[in-house]
């Protein structure tokens, strides 16, 4: 499958994924600028927001009502808006395949 | 009884003569391994539960539910504190003014500042004496940080001393034998200067356009304006000690890091683009926030211990950064550590430090200019620590330049 990184300066980048793979660590290990997931991926830096395509948005939902702790890290980053997700927060399934991720400015 | 009193004792980690003498490693080690979740039933403020492994420092920090960081409650410190910035708020009122002041620190106002920081740091740094003993922490680390406080201030920079005066009231402890202040009541007056500075300031750049400072951005800010006299004194409080002491303290623990690890600093030099991994692992080494405190708003278990609503919790930042299971031989400082950037000085969770990209490029930026100048930098003695369980504030280090 495929992921879309947009990036307002680098651009648009199409890396391959599996199913199963965190969308974060596929960021990572693509070598997308400006995803540093300082925590490693625990929900708990706030440093992995990104934003998902609004078309995607509807299609694979936004913070799920139970998820109190994304929802919370979210508060942290000043630009989060309505599409705003943590990256580490997303196991990559079949419905994933061609998902568009805007990358904020920075973090 | 006796006996009970010693074991109780010998577990107090809020002592601050434990941090003046930097002996702290040893008991820590032991409630990571003994104790990880521990209620300190006595100690001088008061009752205490410590949290001492990262795993469980990261469940209390992202929890704000079940751990309040309300002033209403007594705020982040161990003893009761009445400041009521953002810092000491929960979500959701902490999200909505956290946000009105995030633009200080944002990527653009990053990098506006990357240029003006690195020049001040080759001034800094070419102005030390060769050859000769000097004072790392007060002409390096000082100098810096305070020169970059006043520039976030919008500050004259050469009174920018006075803003180092006006944190070391603000983060004083007040058994501290050298603290400028005895009492609260001290504290209070001493900081009226301060508070009363900024607020002529504040007031001047309302009616002026926009810029990049502080003070302006804060200034401009509806939800700011509209807050009490006392909130907004307590955000300057809380941009006086964040911008200044923290930074600070990482730039002598750097300083003193590679003195105890020549082969980390050989690395660095034979691989500059090390620098921002190693300004994170200095970060994590040094821990310059030895702690944050909660207070429980339900009864919450956290590693099996039952914590009741209304108790004391301190996240021991020091500690969870020294955890072996996250970081490998934890006293050692490694400029290529793999997960370095996993430490937990800045916090996690909603109140994760706002300025932790502006230190962590301070610090990289002083270490980029040392090395592109190839100094030789000996450190002659260990540094005498504050009397402080707050700050991890190294307040002399004696250095010279050789060559």
């Amino acid at each position: 499958m495929q992921i879309i990184f947009r990036h307002v300066e680098d651009g648009e980048r199409i890396v391959a994924a599996s199913e199963g793979d965190n969308l974060m660590r596929v960021a990572q290990a693509n070598g997308i600028d400006g995803i540093p997931g300082d925590c490693g991926g625990q929900c708990a830096c706030g440093t992995c927001h990104v934003y998902i395509d609004p078309a995607w948005a509807e299609r694979i939902g936004n913070v799920e009502p139970g998820s109190m702790e994304e929802a919370m890290i979210l508060g942290a980053p000043v630009d989060a808006r309505p599409n705003s997700r943590l990256a580490c927060q997303i196991d990559l399934t079949a419905i994933h395949d061609g998902l568009i991720v805007d990358v904020p400015e920075g973090q | 009884m006796q006996q009970v009193m010693e074991a109780t004792d010998a577990l107090d980690v809020s002592h601050p003569q434990l941090y003046r003498e930097d002996s702290w490693r040893p008991l820590f080690a032991r409630l990571r391994a003994e104790h990880p979740v521990y209620y300190c039933p006595e100690s001088r403020s008061g009752p205490y539960w410590s949290i001492s492994r990262y795993a469980d420092i990261i469940r209390v920090d992202t929890d704000p539910l079940s751990f309040s960081s309300s002033h209403l409650h007594g705020g982040v410190t161990i003893e009761d504190r009445v400041a009521a910035s953002f810092m000491q708020m929960d979500p959701p009122v902490h999200t909505q003014k956290r946000r009105n002041v995030t633009a200080v620190v944002a990527p653009k106002s990053l990098a506006q500042m990357e240029g003006l920081i690195r020049d001040r740091a080759g001034k800094v740094l070419d102005a030390l004496p060769r050859n000769e003993e000097f004072d790392w922490v007060e002409q390096v680390s000082i100098e810096l940080t305070s020169m970059m406080l006043a520039t976030l201030f919008a500050y004259p920079v050469e009174q920018r001393h006075k803003l180092v005066h006006w944190s070391n009231v603000l983060t004083a402890d007040l058994d501290d034998p050298d603290s400028p202040v005895r009492s609260e009541e001290e504290r209070q007056a001493g900081l009226q200067d301060f508070y009363l500075t900024m607020m002529e300031l504040w007031q001047r750049r309302q009616k002026e356009p926009q810029s990049y400072d502080i003070i302006s951005l804060l200034a401009h800010d509806d939800g700011v304006r509209s807050a009490s006299f006392d909130e907004i004194c307590a955000l300057f409080g809380l941009f006086l000690v964040g911008g200044n002491d923290t930074t600070r303290n990482s730039m002598s623990g750097g300083a003193w890091g590679f003195s105890q690890f020549p082969d980390e600093w050989r690395k660095l030099k034979a691989d500059p683009a090390l620098a921002g991994n190693a300004a994170a692992e200095i970060i994590r080494y040094q821990t310059p926030v030895i702690y944050q405190r909660r207070t429980a708003t339900c009864d919450v278990v956290v590693g099996g211990e039952k914590i009741s609503a209304g108790d004391k919790v301190v996240m021991w930042y020091i500690s969870g950064n020294r955890d072996e299971s996250v970081f490998p031989d934890a006293d050692l400082l490694r400029v290529d550590r793999p997960n370095a950037r996993q430490h937990i000085s800045f916090g996690m969770g909603p109140h994760r430090c706002l300025g932790a990209r502006l230190a962590e490029m301070q610090l990289r930026i002083l270490w980029e200019e040392v090395l592109a100048r190839d100094l030789n930098v000996e450190i002659l003695a260990p540094p005498t620590y504050a009397f402080s369980n707050l700050v991890r504030s190294p307040l002399n280090l004696r250095a010279r330049i050789n060559g």
